[in-house]
C-alpha cells in the first residue's frame, strides 16, 4: 500500500525550545502524490500560519527529506485501535472532496528537541504509554526504524478467527473458580463464582466465554451494586469525642439505630436512600408545600431510570445524574475524565431529555506532591489535574452544553486515586421518554463503531488499581469522540419528538451486553452479534458483546418505525443498525453467524447473584492535636493565617479552570459561576433559566468535605447536605423543592472498617433528607478506590459523598450572587457558631492544633433549626430584601467575607464580638460550623429582612466600606485589616502550581 | 413580512438553538437546517432572506477549527452561497462560523494581496481560487487555551458592515473560544483589512488605547473581533452576541440597573431589518 507523510510545521516561532509539528501518515492501494498534494493544500494546513511538505515513505525520500533544525527528534501517535477523531476527520473531509483512494490516515505530533533537552524525559511528560506509541531518533537516522514505525501505525489488525471457547467450570475447584476469576479480570468473588458453576452443572455444560464475562459484567459493582445492596452486620457504639452525645434521637434516627451497638441491614440503598425519598414524600403528601399541584407528582422517577426525573413547571420534566469515572481518570487523565463527561451525557440521552448543562466535581492529590513520594505507576498529580481538566473541558464543550457548578478539592489521600465526578441535568416535555419495550421491537445500535477498547471497563473499576494496572486492563481506557455523540444527540432528540422509538439506554459500561441485557430484562432478547458494525477486523464475538466503545446509545424501535428512524440517522450522518430484536421467551440469546454465544436465563442473570454478606465494624478516631503544620504551639498572626487560607488550592480561586470551561453556551446561565464587578468572584450555586420565555430557573448545588469524612462519615454526610442547601438557597432556590443525588467514592467494602464508614455516611444521608425534606432522586457508588502498592500495601482514599441539589428557582430576576454590592449596606451572618475546627482548613494554614487549648468539635448540623433557617432565608430572598448573600463553608467567617469583598470590590467593616465576647478569635474567623450564611442587607429593607427572619439566630456584624480594607475587629481590637487587592493577590495564587 | 433565517446546522455546531433565540427576538423566523439538506438540494438557499452560521466546533475541529465545514461550504454549498452573498443578503458567522467563513475565502473576501503571502510550502499550490486569496486566518489564542469570559466590542466606525450600523457604544458579549486570534500572512494585508473599511467590530477596554489581556482575549491583531466582505453584508466574529440577547445574560445584572434587553440583540436587528429593506 503506497504511503505518503505530510509534515505541517507552524510558521510563528516556539515559545519554548522544544518545537511541535503535526504529521500525517496517509495511506491507500491508489492513493497518488497528486491526491495528497489536494489534501495537504486544502485540508491539512492553513498557509497563512503553517508551511507543509509532503513524501512518498521510502527510504529515498527519509534520507533526502531536509533534516529539521534539533537535536533528536519524538514522534507520537495513538496506538491502533485506539481512537484517532484528527485521522478520521482527514477521511471524512477526504470523503467531501472527492479525493478517491484515501483508505488510512493517522495524526502524529513530532516535537523538535533542542540539544540540553533529555528525550526520555520529555516523552514522559508529553505521552501517556497506555495510548500512545512513540519513536525517537537523531535528525537524519534510523530511517528504517521510521518507516517500521509508521508501517506499524497503518497494519491492518490480525485477523482473528472467531471463535466461541468453553470455560471448564463445572469440575473446577474453589482454588480454580478464584484463578479463573482473577485472570479474567472477572472481579467474582467465591461465592459468586460458585453460584455460576451450580448453574452451569444443573445445566449440564460449561459456560462459554461471552456466558461467563456477560455475568461478570451484570454482577459487577459498577453494574449491580452488590456491596449498596448487600446484608450488612453493623457493630460499633463508641461515639467520638469531637461528636459529643448523641443527639436528639427523633432527629437522627438513624444515627440512633446504629448506635444500638449490633445491627443487621438488608441493603444499604433501600434501607437509607431509597426510604429517606419515600419518606419525604409521603410526609409532603401529608402536608404539601406552597407549590406543590396536588394532582401532579413533583418527583417522577427516582432510582428506576437512568438519570432522576422531577417536574418543571406545568409542562417539563427535568432530569438529573452524577457518575463517577476514576479508575480510568487515575491512568489516562484525559481520556478518562474526557468519556467520563460523554457517558453521564448519554445517561440523560437514555432518559430522552436533552442535556443542558454540566456539574464536574474532582478530587486530586496535593500539587505539590514531592515527585519521588509518587508509588510507581502513579502520575503526578498536577499532570492528572491538567489532564482531567483538558479533557472535561473538551467534551462539554464540544457538545455545547455549558460547565456551570461543582468543585475542585485536593488531598494526598487522593493521590493514587484521584476521583472524577461528571453530571448533567437534561430538560424534556413532561412525559416524552418512552418506557415499554415490546417482543418484536428491533434492537437497534446506534452512534459510534465498535472496537476493542473499554473491554472491562465495569470489572476492572470493581478492583483496586495497582503498580501493573496500566499493563493488565489498559484496554479499560478510552479517547472520547465528542463529536460522535452530538451527532446522536442531534438525531435522538429528533426521533423523541417523533416518538420512532419506544425505549431507550445508554450503551455504557459493560457495552451490548449490559444495555441489551438490562432493556430486554423483562422480556427476552436476541442478537446477531455479526450485524454490529466495527471499527475493524479481528474480535472475538465476545469482544464485540462486552466493548464498552464509547458513543452509542441503544434502542428499542418499533418495526413500523424501522424505516424512518433509520432514515432519520442516515440523514444526519448518524450510523444506526438493527442488530435484533426483543423477545417473549426471558432469555437472552446472542449469537455470531448462527453459532450460539450466549444463552442464558434473564431470571439467573438478573436474579441469581448471592447476596452479599459484608461486615461492617466502627471504631471511633481518636483525633490527635498535633497534626497540622508550622511551628509547634504556634498560632501565626491571624491576618497571616488569612491569606495563607486564601491561597489553599481548596479555597483558591479556580478561575483559571473555570475560564477554560464554557459556561455560556445555550444562552441559560443566568447566575454564573464567576460572579461581581470583575467577573471574578466565587459564586456559590449556578442558576439556569431553560425556558427563555419563562421565568423559572434551576440552581445547582454541591457539598462535599472528605475531612469531616476522616473523622465521621455520618456527620460528613449530614454536613454535605447541608453545604449542597446551601450553595442552592444562597441564590435564590428553593429549599423545599430541592432533590438531591447521592455519589459515594470510597475504598473497599470487603474491609470492615470501610464499610462502616459508608454504613454511617448512608445513614446520615437518611437522617439529612428526611430532616430537609429534600429527597434523593438518583445516586451512584464507586467502590473500591484504593491503591495496593507493589509491597502489597494498601491505601484506600478518604470516604468521600457527594451530594448534589437541584432547586427549584420560582423567579430569576430574584436571583442574588455573593459579591457586595454597596458601602453602606448592613451584614448580618445567619446562623449560630459553634467551636467547630475538627477537620478545619485553618489547620492546613499553619496553626497548630496544639497551641489551641478551648474546645473542638467535628462540625455537627443543627437539624432542628437549620430547615427553618433555609426556608426563612429563601423567602427574604424573594422577597428581594437581600443584595448579597454566601454561604459559610471551607475557612469559615473570615474566608467568606474575603471572598465577598473581592468579589465586590468593596470593603468590610465587622465586629465579631458582636456574637459571642468569649469566643476565641480562631473559632469565631476560622471555625466551619455548618448552615452559617454572610447577607448584605439595605438598610431600609433591614426591618422587613428581620421580621422575616424572626426565630432564626442572626447576628448583624457590621457594614460595607467604599475603602477597600477587609477589617474583623472585636470592640475596638482589630484582628485582621487586609486590603482587599492583597486578599485577591493571595487567592488568585493558589493554583499556580498547575498548568493548566 | 416574514423574514426567513437559516441556521446551518452541522455536525458540532451547538450554538444553532441560541442564533435561532436571538433571530426571534430580533423579529426574524428561524429555521435550524442541516448543511446536508442544502448540499443535496432539499432546501433552496435562496428561499431565505438571511443564513447564520452559528458557532460550535464542526466536524470536531480537528483540522483546524472550520476547516472542514469550510469544505463542504466551497465544495457542496458553493454556487448556492456565492449567489446568495453576491444577492447582498445578510449573512452572519459567529465563532465557528466565523472561522468557517474565513477559512472558506468569504471573509474578509476578493482582497488584492501581494504574491508573497502565499508561499505555502514546498507543494505546488492546487486550492481553490477562493482559498488562494485568503490573507488572513484565525488560529490559536495566544493563551493557548479555550476562554469564556465578557468582552466589550466597539464598531469600526469605517468600516462598510451593514450590520453593526447604528452600535454608537461598545457592547458587552461573552466569548468562548480556543482558535479566535486573527492574523495575517503579512503587515501589509493587515493594513488594507483597515484601509478598504473590514474591519467590523474591535474589542475594546474601559479606557483608550490598545485593550490588552483579557479585554482582547485572544491576541487578535490590531484588536479585531469580527470582519465583513466588501459588500458589507456578510459579518464573521468571535464573540457571541446571541448569547447576549436576554437581561439576565449579562453577567452583572444583579449588580446594576435593570437592562431592557442584552446588548448583542442590535446585530441581529440590524441584520433583519437589513434584509427587510432588501
Amino acid at each position: 500500500m503506497p504511503l505518503f507523510l505530510v509534515t505541517v510545521a507552524p510558521r510563528e516561532p516556539p515559545p519554548s525550545g522544544v518545537s511541535a509539528q503535526t504529521l500525517y501518515l496517509l495511506g491507500g492501494s491508489a492513493l497518488e502524490g497528486e491526491a495528497v498534494a489536494l489534501l495537504t493544500d486544502t485540508l491539512l494546513h492553513d498557509p497563512v500560519v503553517q508551511t507543509a511538505t509532503w513524501l512518498p515513505l521510502t527510504a529515498e525520500a527519509l534520507a533526502a527529506e531536509p533534516r529539521p533544525i534539533a537535536s533528536s527528534v519524538i514522534e507520537i501517535a495513538y496506538r491502533p485501535g485506539v481512537t484517532d477523531n484528527t485521522g478520521e476527520m482527514v477521511l471524512e473531509g477526504a470523503r467531501r472532496l472527492g479525493v478517491a483512494g484515501l483508505g488510512q490516515a493517522r495524526a502524529l505530533r513530532r516535537y523538535l528537541l533542542p540539544p540540553d533537552a533529555d528525550p526520555e524525559a520529555l516523552a514522559a511528560q508529553l505521552m501517556i504509554e497506555l495510548v500512545q506509541t512513540r519513536l525517537s531518533y537523531r535528525p537524519g537516522e534510523a530511517i528504517a526504524d521510521r518507516l517500521a514505525f509508521y508501517q506499524a501505525l497503518v497494519a491492518p489488525p490480525a485477523e482473528a478467527r472467531p471463535r466461541v471457547a468453553r470455560v471448564p467450570l463445572r469440575h473446577a475447584d474453589d482454588d480454580e473458580l478464584l484463578r479463573i476469576s482473577r485472570e479474567g479480570v472477572l472481579a467474582l468473588d467465591l461465592a459468586e463464582m460458585r453460584a455460576v458453576r451450580a448453574h452451569f452443572v444443573a445445566l449440564g455444560r460449561d459456560p462459554t466465554d461471552g456466558e461467563i464475562e456477560t455475568i461478570a459484567q451484570t454482577w459487577s459493582e459498577h453494574c449491580s451494586h452488590k456491596s449498596f445492596k448487600a446484608r450488612v452486620r453493623y457493630r460499633g457504639t463508641a461515639q467520638s469525642p469531637l461528636t459529643g452525645d448523641s443527639p436528639d434521637a427523633a432527629l437522627h434516627p438513624m444515627l440512633n439505630r446504629l448506635a444500638q451497638g449490633d445491627v443487621e441491614l438488608d441493603s444499604l440503598i433501600r434501607t437509607f436512600l431509597m426510604a429517606a425519598t419515600t419518606q419525604v414524600l409521603e410526609a409532603r403528601a401529608r402536608q404539601p408545600v406552597a407549590g406543590d399541584d396536588p394532582d401532579a407528582p413533583w418527583v417522577l422517577s427516582a432510582f428506576v431510570d437512568n438519570a432522576g426525573i422531577i417536574a418543571f413547571g406545568p409542562d417539563h420534566e427535568v432530569s438529573i445524574k452524577v457518575e463517577t469515572h476514576n479508575h480510568p481518570s487515575a491512568l489516562e487523565p484525559f481520556g478518562g475524565a474526557n468519556t467520563g463527561v460523554g457517558g453521564v451525557i448519554r445517561d440523560v440521552l437514555g432518559v430522552s431529555a436533552e442535556p443542558i448543562a454540566n456539574l464536574d466535581v474532582l478530587c486530586f492529590g496535593m500539587p505539590d506532591t514531592p515527585a519521588e513520594d509518587l508509588q510507581p505507576g502513579v502520575l503526578h498529580p498536577a499532570r492528572v489535574a491538567a489532564g482531567v481538566v483538558a479533557g472535561v473541558r473538551d467534551y462539554g464543550n464540544k457538545l455545547g452544553i455549558p460547565t456551570v457548578a461543582g468543585a475542585v478539592l485536593f488531598d494526598p489521600g487522593y493521590t493514587a486515586n484521584p476521583l472524577v465526578y461528571c453530571g448533567t441535568v437534561g430538560i424534556a416535555p413532561r412525559g416524552a421518554h418512552p418506557r415499554h419495550v415490546q417482543p418484536g421491537d428491533a434492537i437497534v445500535v446506534l452512534g459510534g463503531r465498535t472496537g476493542r477498547d473499554g473491554i472491562h471497563g465495569a470489572t476492572f473499576s470493581s478492583e483496586e488499581l495497582t503498580h501493573t494496572s496500566a499493563a493488565t486492563v489498559g484496554s479499560a481506557v478510552q479517547i472520547g469522540d465528542p463529536i460522535t455523540e452530538k451527532k446522536l444527540l442531534d438525531v435522538l432528540l429528533q426521533a423523541r419528538d417523533r416518538r420512532l422509538y419506544s425505549a431507550i439506554t445508554d450503551c455504557g459500561a459493560g457495552g451490548l451486553s449490559s444495555a441489551v441485557g438490562e432493556m430486554g430484562a423483562e422480556c427476552g432478547a436476541s442478537v446477531a452479534l455479526e450485524r454490529v458494525p466495527r471499527k475493524y477486523a479481528g474480535l472475538q464475538p465476545w469482544e464485540v458483546w462486552l466493548s464498552e466503545a464509547q458513543e452509542r446509545m441503544v434502542l428499542a424501535v418499533p418495526p413500523q418505525q424501522l424505516e424512518a428512524f433509520l432514515a432519520l440517522c442516515t440523514e444526519e450522518d448518524v450510523e444506526a443498525t438493527a442488530i435484533g430484536q426483543f423477545t417473549d421467551d426471558g432469555r437472552l440469546r446472542v449469537s455470531h453467524h448462527g453459532e450460539p454465544v450466549v444463552d442464558l436465563a434473564m431470571a439467573f442473570l438478573h436474579d441469581g447473584r448471592p447476596q452479599r454478606m459484608l461486615e461492617a465494624v466502627w471504631e471511633a478516631q481518636e483525633y490527635t492535636r498535633t497534626e497540622g503544620q508550622g511551628a509547634p504551639d504556634a498560632i501565626p498572626p491571624l491576618s497571616e493565617l488569612l491569606l495563607r487560607l486564601l491561597a489553599h488550592p481548596n479555597i483558591a480561586s479556580k478561575e483559571r479552570i473555570v475560564r477554560t470551561y464554557d459556561h455560556e453556551v445555550r444562552g441559560a446561565t443566568v447566575i454564573k459561576p464567576l460572579v461581581g464587578a470583575r467577573m471574578d468572584g466565587p459564586g456559590d450555586g449556578a442558576v439556569l433559566q431553560p425556558l427563555a420565555a419563562r421565568p423559572e430557573g434551576l440552581a445547582l448545588g454541591c457539598g462535599i468535605n472528605p475531612r469531616y469524612g476522616k473523622i465521621d462519615p455520618y456527620w460528613m454526610a449530614l454536613a454535605a447536605v447541608d453545604e449542597a442547601l446551601r450553595n442552592v438557597v444562597a441564590v435564590g432556590g428553593d429549599p423545599g423543592r430541592t432533590a438531591i443525588l447521592d455519589n459515594f467514592c470510597w475504598g473497599d467494602p470487603r474491609q470492615p472498617d470501610r464499610m462502616a464508614g459508608l454504613v454511617r455516611a448512608a445513614a446520615g444521608c437518611y437522617d439529612a433528607a428526611v430532616a430537609f425534606g429534600t429527597p434523593f432522586i438518583s445516586g451512584k457508588d464507586s467502590l473500591n478506590n484504593e491503591y495496593r502498592d507493589s509491597s502489597g500495601a494498601r491505601v484506600a482514599i478518604p470516604p468521600t459523598l457527594l451530594i448534589s441539589a437541584l432547586a427549584y428557582v420560582p423567579d430569576v430576576r430574584r436571583c442574588v450572587t455573593m459579591d457586595l454590592k454597596r458601602a453602606g449596606s448592613l451584614i448580618y451572618l445567619i446562623g449560630a457558631t459553634g467551636p467547630d475546627l475538627a477537620g478545619a482548613h485553618v489547620w492546613d494554614a499553619g496553626a497548630n492544633p496544639g497551641a489551641y487549648s478551648g474546645p473542638l468539635a467535628l462540625p455537627r448540623v443543627n437539624l432542628a433549626t437549620a430547615r427553618a433557617s433555609f426556608a426563612a432565608l429563601h423567602r427574604a430572598i424573594s422577597a428581594g430584601l437581600v443584595l448579597a448573600c454566601h454561604d459559610l463553608s471551607e475557612g469559615g467567617l473570615a474566608v467568606a467575607a474575603a471572598e465577598m469583598c473581592i468579589a465586590g470590590d468593596l470593603g468590610l467593616a465587622l465586629d465579631v464580638t458582636a456574637r459571642d465576647a468569649s469566643a476565641h478569635p480562631l473559632v469565631a474567623l476560622f471555625s466551619e460550623t455548618p448552615s452559617r450564611f454572610l447577607v448584605e442587607i439595605d438598610p431600609a429593607a433591614a426591618p422587613a429582612f428581620e421580621t422575616i427572619m424572626a426565630g432564626v439566630t442572626m447576628t448583624r456584624l457590621g457594614t460595607v466600606t467604599a475603602e477597600p480594607l477587609l477589617r474583623i475587629h472585636t470592640g475596638e481590637t482589630d484582628l485582621l485589616a487586609l486590603d482587599v487587592a492583597a486578599l485577591r493577590v493571595a487567592w488568585q495564587s493558589g493554583l499556580d502550581g498547575i498548568e493548566l | 413580512m416574514t423574514i426567513r433565517v437559516l441556521i446551518l446546522r452541522a455536525p458540532g455546531i451547538n450554538r444553532d438553538q441560541d442564533a435561532a433565540l436571538a433571530c426571534t427576538l430580533a423579529g426574524g423566523t428561524p429555521e435550524r437546517v442541516h448543511v446536508n439538506r442544502v448540499a443535496e438540494g432539499a432546501v433552496r438557499l435562496a428561499d431565505y432572506a438571511m443564513l447564520v452560521i452559528p458557532g460550535g466546533f464542526s466536524y470536531g475541529d480537528h483540522l483546524g477549527a472550520g476547516r472542514l465545514l469550510a469544505v463542504d461550504l466551497a465544495h457542496r454549498l458553493g454556487e448556492q452561497l456565492e449567489q446568495f452573498v453576491a444577492d447582498g443578503r445578510p449573512v452572519i458567522g459567529i465563532c465557528n462560523g466565523f472561522q468557517v467563513l474565513v477559512k472558506a475565502g468569504i471573509l474578509p473576501g476578493p482582497v488584492e494581496q501581494p504574491s508573497a503571502a502565499h508561499d505555502a510550502g514546498a507543494t505546488p499550490s492546487s486550492a481553490s481560487p477562493a482559498l488562494r486569496r485568503m490573507p488572513v486566518t484565525l488560529t490559536d489564542n495566544r493563551s493557548a487555551r479555550f476562554e469564556c469570559r465578557w468582552v466589550r466590542l466597539a464598531a469600526e466606525p469605517s468600516s462598510r458592515c451593514l450590520l453593526t450600523r447604528g452600535l454608537s457604544h461598545p457592547i458587552e458579549v461573552p466569548v468562548a473560544h480556543g482558535e479566535g486570534r486573527l492574523v495575517v500572512s503579512d503587515p501589509a494585508a493587515g493594513a488594507s483589512l483597515q484601509a478598504q473599511g473590514l474591519v467590523a467590530l474591535r474589542y475594546v477596554g474601559t479606557v483608550r488605547g490598545p485593550a490588552g489581556y483579557p479585554a482582547n482575549p485572544n491576541g487578535s491583531l490590531d484588536d479585531i473581533a469580527g470582519l465583513c466582505n466588501p459588500q458589507g453584508n456578510v459579518l464573521g466574529l468571535m464573540p457571541h452576541p446571541e448569547n447576549a440577547v436576554l437581561p439576565q445574560q449579562h453577567p452583572r445584572w444583579t449588580r446594576e440597573p435593570a437592562r431592557e434587553e442584552g446588548d448583542g440583540l442590535v446585530i441581529f436587528r440590524n441584520a433583519v431589518q437589513y434584509a427587510a429593506s432588501l
